[in-house]
């Protein structure tokens, strides 16, 4: 495929990403706006991706050594704990909890936390 | 591994990443969402893995090790008031992983016979620019929130113009890089000046104001990934950077309407300055501030029908949540009905107080927000302000000289009763003065919130 066909090809994800972008977050509740925000976050972490095709380049100086591997170690940092923060904060969403909430009451004053 | 195939299993992350999006509309199977997104996550790094051949990849596993074990570790060990720091930290590396990737393409390609192709110029002098940026500024919300340096308005003479000035330069640079002086210093030079930007820009950017600049710079890392993935011509990351870019946009818009300020008032407007002349002002008409003592609120709780709590920022800083649940447990036993009216803009971070609730075991059924809360307070015997301060400042509804004055606030003193927790008579983090505490049906509860909390606990529980 020549450059440009790529090229227009590329842009045409590139808006639609935009649209769907737009479209599946409008649907996100204000009470989800906390983990939504660490979500995404978790998801740009995908430029880690990125930094592995530039580590993995045959031929490389010094530069792109040093260039590469910062980056993925920047990425992946970005995805671990992106995912890893998320999935804590989403844990805790509950709608309630009938069997632990009486026992948590008759204890909750004695021991504080 | 052929290009073809690596772009059609792409398509797996691609859907996981959109599936995870949709699975946050709904609480019950959110964290299912996030489960399928990192498993696509898992997919994309695979099939990077194996298209890319083996070529250093013992660096690659060590790097991952490294970064991976470090950004684990760190959110496993958060507590939940840190958040909006970790976030922003995480996001910052991001950007500065995007800024990294420009400046090595540009590097790979400088050396190639002809020039290199205009787009793929463009799109690394775009994304080193705004992927500085992001980790800059990323950096400074992180060292705001984690109050390494302080976090009201930090400004310097001729500021704005300084900025603007220096943001001219870097994108003046950029174009001279993409209409073909193609020094790698050049690109260095627009880095650095972005990253200087970056910092610059969050500076003055008001504690109260996070929620607005982390989410802004969520989506500037998200476009500097999408970016980046026309210069490596690789679709996930065109996909995956430019849905965060889009919601993050989108996210950021909706914060500022919930303040009903635009997006540029918030970046530049070094809100929190005016305190001196407002703060004065409102002294000079000042009345008086009622104080009570915990047994007396204890009391006003106890005998109450319905109580609603209004969480602020100083609940996460006394990390008071779930002394709050226990007191909201305490005061359903005796019959009162309890709810929470959450403020959009609450907190350091858009959903903040939610979190916090979420992690003391408050059912979410129960966190009510603005526009349910409000027609609420009028059949609401006490309103209990935790740390709360701009979000419940009548002066936003009355008072044209207020700078926060039009935002949408929770109208707590429709309530029969108010009672705020606060430490001290001192403003708000926005720096100002608050007339509802000098309302007649005001009574104020002064000290740690934490304490505060405990105290009426106890007293509660002995009536």
């Amino acid at each position: 495929m020549s450059h440009n066909t790529l090229l227009v090809f590329e842009l045409t994800i590139l808006v639609l990403a935009i649209f769907l972008g737009f479209e599946v977050i409008s649907k996100v509740p204000t009470l989800l706006h906390t983990p939504l925000m660490s979500g995404t976050n978790a998801i740009h972490g995908i430029v880690l991706v990125g930094a592995m095709i530039v580590l993995a380049q045959p031929h490389k100086d010094a530069f792109e050594w040093v260039v590469g591997f910062l980056g993925v170690v920047l990425g992946s940092a970005n995805v671990v704990g992106g995912f890893v923060v998320t999935d804590r904060m989403l844990e805790m969403f509950k709608k309630r909890e009938p069997a632990k909430a009486p026992d948590a009451r008759s204890d909750g004053g004695t021991s504080a936390e | 591994m052929s290009t073809n195939l690596a772009n059609l299993l792409y398509l797996i992350p691609i859907v996981a990443f959109i599936l995870a999006l949709r699975f946050l509309s709904n609480p019950a199977h959110a964290r299912r969402g996030n489960q399928i997104g990192a498993a696509g996550m898992l997919v994309a790094i695979v099939v990077t893995w194996i298209k890319a051949g083996s070529a250093s990849w013992w660096a690659i596993v060590i790097g991952m090790a490294i970064g991976g074990g470090f950004g684990a570790v760190a959110a496993r060990r958060v507590k939940m008031t840190a958040m909006p720091q970790m976030v922003a930290l995480f996001n910052g590396v991001g950007g500065g992983a995007a800024a990294l990737i420009a400046l090595a393409e540009l590097h790979r390609i400088l050396p190639e016979p002809g020039r290199p192709k205009i787009d793929i110029a463009l799109a690394i002098a775009l994304s080193g620019l705004i992927g500085a940026i992001s980790f800059a500024g990323s950096m400074v919300a992180f060292a705001k929130l984690q109050e390494l340096i302080r976090g009201r308005p930090i400004t310097y003479p001729g500021q704005k113009f300084g900025n603007l000035a220096l943001l001219a330069v870097c994108v003046g640079l950029s174009v001279t890089l993409v209409s073909g002086v193609q020094d790698e210093w050049l690109l260095w030079v627009v880095i650095g000046g972005a990253a200087l930007f970056g910092v610059l820009f969050v500076l003055p950017i008001g504690g109260a104001d996070m929620p607005v600049v982390i989410s802004l710079l969520n989506a500037f890392t998200g476009l500097a990934v999408a970016i980046g993935g026309f210069e490596l011509e690789n679709n996930v990351l065109i996909v995956a950077g430019m849905l965060v870019g889009a919601s993050g946009t989108l996210l950021t818009l909706l914060m500022g309407r919930a303040m009903n300020r635009s997006i540029a008032n918030v970046l530049f407007g070094a809100f929190g300055q005016v305190s001196a002349a407002a703060a004065a002002a409102a002294a000079g008409d000042g009345g008086t501030v009622r104080s009570a003592n915990a047994e007396d609120v204890a009391v006003m709780l106890a005998y109450a029908h319905k109580v609603v709590f209004v969480p602020g920022y100083g609940l996460a800083v006394a990390q008071a949540q779930h002394d709050v649940r226990q007191l909201a447990d305490l005061l359903e036993e005796k019959g009162v009905e309890v709810s929470y009216a959450i403020h959009p803009v609450a907190g350091r971070m858009p959903g903040h107080m939610n979190v916090l609730l979420a992690e003391a075991n408050v059912p979410y059924p129960q966190l009510k927000e603005m526009d349910d809360a409000n027609p609420e307070f009028s059949r609401t015997d006490v309103a209990l302000v935790v740390g709360a301060n701009d979000v419940v400042n009548p002066d936003a509804r009355t008072n044209e000289g207020s700078p926060i004055y039009g935002m949408p606030i929770l109208n707590v003193d429709d309530a029969q009763a108010v009672v705020v927790l606060k430490r001290s008579m001192n403003p708000g983090f926005a720096g100002i003065e608050n007339p509802l505490f000098y309302n007649p049906k005001t009574v104020m509860l002064f000290g740690d919130a934490k304490e505060s909390i405990d105290k009426l606990i106890e007293d509660v529980k002995t009536l």
